[in-house]
């Protein structure tokens, strides 16, 4: 709510720096469509109607102009482009739920998406939330145990289980 | 009245201690499903089906579809509390609901989608119980053309819905559309934009696209403004139900604009989330406070929940009279009906009526006793917020893994998940308009399927979607209702009126 | 009567001991799930074999066949590829099976995706399901010889016809039938689901459809849908009235209406590539448990289906038939994948 930039820190990126990035986004899926599309076919066929690129090929046209459009408003330098949109605390704030969640993600190919949940949020909460470790370590295999029985054992909707669910014969 | 005798004696079937015991085990399993992204009403009656078999099939089918009106009234409480809409058609609901939340109002917002979500279902029922003959009927009428022109007229009907950039809007649009197309061409039985990938084959589904976009997203931004969630201080008070409703009448014409927006797409089948899309775009564009959408307004909660309800409730209809399921979980439901030696089709309301007017008498009471229930539980949702926050964030990161994963069993969709929620942290932060992208990946591939399939039939003759009242009518309607925002701004310009072009 | 029933015992009975013997660990381990068991339906919600697999998860679990649960999950993207890569994929996870329909041979021939059955253990062929030539009742078309009369006397590309998919199995009966036409194509138009072109044809957007018997049987019992030919060698073996009047056995084969055009799908169990010779037993045994239920003796009767049952060395005989004669078709329509 009340984000005073000076307070916050040192700025990171700028609205102008993300606005280019993402228009920049637009047009590289744009030309990846567009190449795909040209490959099935773009052409009006008699009796038949479009061929399969047709409709993907004039939609991204559609998105590539209007991305040129909206990089064109944002290359100029104007004081409402300069303003910060991220400074280095936001970022660093982000970083640490994000960056955990892509290790969570990674680790539940090998150990199970339930340890790994467990783990995640325990750590988390032991961290940032400043919880003592036997509080995190109730909540977070509460949190776990619950799912898996949830999951597992009565809607019987596999998800992935590493060594631990495997010693117990799942 | 044939109906009504028939109706009564439905009620007699329905109205046992037994049946309201089973309505309330099927109604709180319901809520459950609905709330958790990974569960949806499919895993729920598949699990229950098996347990049926010794019941008698009214008993059975009152006992799935109250799993199916808890879906519907669960899939609005993560909505409103996280920005996670647990079901597609609860998408709608977070473009107000949560606004509220933040503003401390979470337990209005969900007062207000249970009531909606009731007036809606019991409008649908209405409609099945005294037209269902002549609704099945017109639901024949509707081939490839009549399909995109319903399909065009929800497009158009949002369209300049989104505020900030029109060119933003388009690119996400498009990016929605774009998306949408990758995966297996139906009509040709092509791969388009796969690029030999495996993972690519069953495209960008809607579900992970959404939990990542609104979910992830909204745990990104709230990370980013401290380790809290906005409203987490709501203050908790037990009279939310009387102070809403207090509010509901005056909005008696959004009610019953989205309620005949909402049967209408049950039955043609265009379903629920389309509904809940087309609802909230036209009380946005019809209502006083339109304007105010999208910052918390309460008539925003209203609007898309009772067209969603009255579509999911409808959608039960062309599945009875015309064997074609609606939903998945409409499906296992059919699949249950021919085990317990029903089939579905025309003749099932002649050959068994005890079962269709039980099934009917049992929607009634079924969302009367959800209604009692969900309301019962506001509180308690709303206490929800009060956990801490970093409790909260790594939870829903779990639970979105999990609802993304069980879209395709496939870790690629979590993958997916997480680059999707930086993506919708990037729209929020520089203004592109969400809902477009969301709406085009939900309809984008039907809609590009019913147009070429309209031009198979037609031969390629674009003519063939004036070609008939129904169709012609309905298309005319998306043109008015397409260029609504540029005649409006016409008439604006002409009549000189300075003060109003800030709108634009 | 009391003699039919003796003899049906007698039948079940000799069944049972026939099985028995097989289990018996003369020549192999017995094996028993240690997990549940996941059945993937390499297909969407609502369809043929997503009702047929959810109808044998319930058989399972009301009659307690197996001590493990059945797990139903659908992995239908890119044609159904979708589920049998992952069945590829976990070659040596033995608890798991797939129920096929023809797209086990359409969609690589039709998409390129890189499988073929080989990449699976057949277990058992279940059923072989029907297709019949439907048209609108309301149509005055009594014999498929009418019709295929009035699609050669029409313009080319006149007569629509609705199927399910692309470059699936109703487009290959569809081409077939286009054979037999004298030039004259119909201009097919492909919808999602069967129980979507039976509604097409009623709501009259179809001029006529190839649905399997299951999807169309509650409009035809409406006297909405008339039955015109059925693609099979013999008439149906089902004799109980359906409609009023006429029961599956009285739809003529299309080959004595004039059309010879005969196609089936495979309704076939398989499990994965490394599955020991035990563990297809199991399979084999708990699905001829399942096939000996009153429950599916009444499914197979109102889809009415071919009932066909064949494992080991038949079954893989006439999946490699079946995989020709595919490709032959497929080749003559132009459905192959041009990569």
């Amino acid at each position: 709510m009340s984000s005073n930039e000076e307070a916050e820190g040192s700025p990171l990126v700028s609205y102008r720096t993300l606005d280019i990035a993402v228009a920049i986004f637009f047009l590289i899926v744009a030309a990846i469509v567009i190449t795909d599309s040209l490959r099935l076919g773009i052409a009006w066929k008699p009796n038949e109607g479009p061929q399969p690129g047709l409709f993907p090929f004039y939609i991204v046209v559609a998105m590539g102009i209007a991305s040129l459009v909206n990089l064109a408003q944002a290359l100029p330098r104007t004081p409402e482009g300069e303003r910060t949109a991220t400074t280095i605390p936001g970022i660093k704030r982000m970083a640490a739920i994000f960056v955990p969640a892509v290790l969570f993600v990674l680790a539940t190919n090998y150990i199970g998406i339930y340890v790994s949940a467990a783990i995640y949020i325990g750590t988390f909460m032991v961290f940032f939330g400043k919880f003592p470790v036997w509080k995190a370590l109730a909540v977070s295999l509460g949190i776990a145990i619950v799912n898996f029985m949830m999951f597992e054992v009565w809607f019987l909707v596999p998800l992935p289980k590493g060594p631990l669910e495997a010693a117990l014969g799942y | 009245m044939d109906e009504l005798n028939a109706l009564f004696g439905g009620f007699a079937v329905a109205l046992s201690a037994y049946h309201i015991m089973l309505m309330v085990i099927g109604i709180t399993l319901g809520v459950v499903i609905g709330v958790l992204p990974g569960l949806g009403g499919a895993n729920g009656v598949a699990i229950l089906l098996p347990l049926t078999f010794s019941m008698p099939p009214t008993s059975a089918i009152i006992l799935l579809t109250s799993i199916y009106w808890g879906a519907l009234f669960g899939g609005a409480i993560t909505s409103i509390l996280f920005n996670i809409p647990g079901e597609p058609w609860s998408v709608a609901t977070t473009f107000d609901g949560h606004p509220m939340a933040q503003n401390g109002k979470a337990d209005e917002a969900l007062v207000g989608a249970f009531t909606a979500s009731f007036v809606g279902a019991i409008f649908a029922v209405c409609l099945i119980t005294f037209l269902a003959p002549v609704v099945a009927k017109f639901a024949l009428k509707f081939g490839p053309a009549e399909f995109f022109a319903v399909q065009f007229l929800t497009f158009a009907s949002f369209i300049g819905m989104g505020r900030g950039s029109a060119f933003k809007t388009v690119a996400s649009m498009c990016l929605g559309f774009a998306l949408a197309s990758v995966g297996l061409d139906g009509v040709t039985g092509t791969l388009r934009m796969t690029f030999g990938q495996d993972e690519l084959l069953n495209g960008f589904k809607f579900l992970v696209a959404v939990i990542g976009l609104f979910g992830i997203g909204e745990i990104l931004c709230s990370m980013e403004d401290g380790l809290k969630f906005n409203g987490a201080t709501a203050k908790l008070r037990m009279d939310a139900v009387i102070r809403t409703w207090k509010q509901l009448p005056g909005m008696w014409l959004t009610f019953l604009r989205s309620c005949i927006v909402g049967c209408w797409m049950g039955i043609t089948p265009g379903g629920a989330t389309p509904a809940s899309f087309m609802g909230y775009g036209i009380a946005k564009r019809l209502s006083k406070r339109g304007d105010n959408f999208g910052k918390g307004e309460l008539e925003g909660v209203v609007a898309p929940e009772t067209a969603a309800h009255a579509a999911g409730t409808a959608a039960l209809l062309p599945m009875l009279t015309l064997g074609i399921p609606g939903s998945p979980t409409a499906a296992v439901l059919l699949g249950g009906l021919l085990i317990w030696g029903l089939q579905p089709g025309p003749l099932l309301f002649v050959e068994q009526p005890d079962f269709v007017w039980g099934l009917i008498a049992s929607m009634y009471l079924g969302n009367v006793v959800g209604l009692i229930m969900v309301l019962t539980c506001v509180p308690f949702f709303a206490a929800i917020l009060r956990v801490p926050f970093s409790i909260i964030a790594p939870a829903i990161v779990f639970v979105c893994a999990i609802g993304a994963f069980t879209v395709n069993n496939a870790m690629f969709d979590v993958w997916l998940m997480l680059a999707f929620g930086v993506l919708g942290y990037l729209f929020n932060k520089l203004r592109y308009p969400l809902p477009p992208l969301v709406l085009a990946l939900v309809l984008g591939d039907q809609a590009e399927s019913s147009f070429r399939q309209a031009m198979l039939v037609s031969q390629g003759n674009v003519g063939v979607f004036w070609s008939n009242w129904l169709c012609g009518s309905i298309m005319t309607l998306g043109l008015v209702m397409a260029f609504w925002p540029a005649l409006q701004a016409l008439r604006v310009k002409l009549s000189g009126n300075g003060a109003v072009a800030r709108a634009a | 009567m009391i003699r039919r029933e003796m003899s049906k015992a007698k039948t079940i009975a000799a069944a049972l001991a026939a099985s028995a013997c097989l289990t018996s660990p003369t020549w192999a381990q017995s094996w028993e799930p240690t997990k549940p068991v996941t059945l993937v339906i390499p297909a969407g919600t609502g369809g043929g074999a997503d009702q047929m697999a959810r109808f044998i998860q319930g058989v399972v679990q009301k009659h307690n066949l197996m001590k493990q649960p059945l797990i139903v999950i659908n992995k239908a993207g890119g044609a159904g590829a979708e589920g049998f890569l992952e069945m590829k994929a976990s070659a040596s996870d033995p608890h798991k099976i797939t129920i096929t329909l023809s797209n086990l041979f359409t969609t690589p021939l039709g998409t390129g995706s890189p499988f073929n059955w080989k990449d699976m253990k057949p277990v058992a062929m279940l059923a072989l399901d029907q297709f019949v030539l439907w048209v609108n009742s309301e149509k005055p078309y009594k014999t498929a010889k009418e019709y295929i009369d009035a699609v050669k006397a029409g313009d080319d590309r006149q007569f629509k016809m609705g199927g399910t998919g692309s470059k699936q199995e109703d487009q290959i009966v569809t081409a077939a039938i286009e054979q037999q036409t004298g030039g004259k194509k119909f201009t097919y138009v492909p919808y999602s689901g069967g129980g979507q072109v039976a509604v097409q044809l009623v709501g009259n957007h179809v001029d006529s459809t190839v649905n399997n018997p299951i999807e169309a049987v509650g409009q035809w019992r409406a006297g909405q849908l008339r039955p015109l030919c059925i693609f099979d060698a013999q008439r149906s073996t089902y004799t109980t009235k359906v409609t009023d009047k006429e029961a599956w056995s009285d739809i003529p084969t299309c080959k004595e209406s004039g059309l010879p055009v005969e196609y089936q799908m495979l309704r076939g169990i398989f499990t994965t590539k490394n599955a020991t010779p035990a563990q297809v037993n199991f399979y084999v045994e708990l699905l001829k448990k399942v096939m000996a239920t009153p429950d599916w003796k009444e499914f197979m009767e109102k889809g009415a289906f071919n009932q066909t049952v064949m494992t080991g060395a038949d079954y893989e005989k006439w999946l490699v038939s079946a995989e020709t004669l595919h490709s032959d078709l497929m080749k003559k329509a132009g459905f192959l994948a041009t990569q």
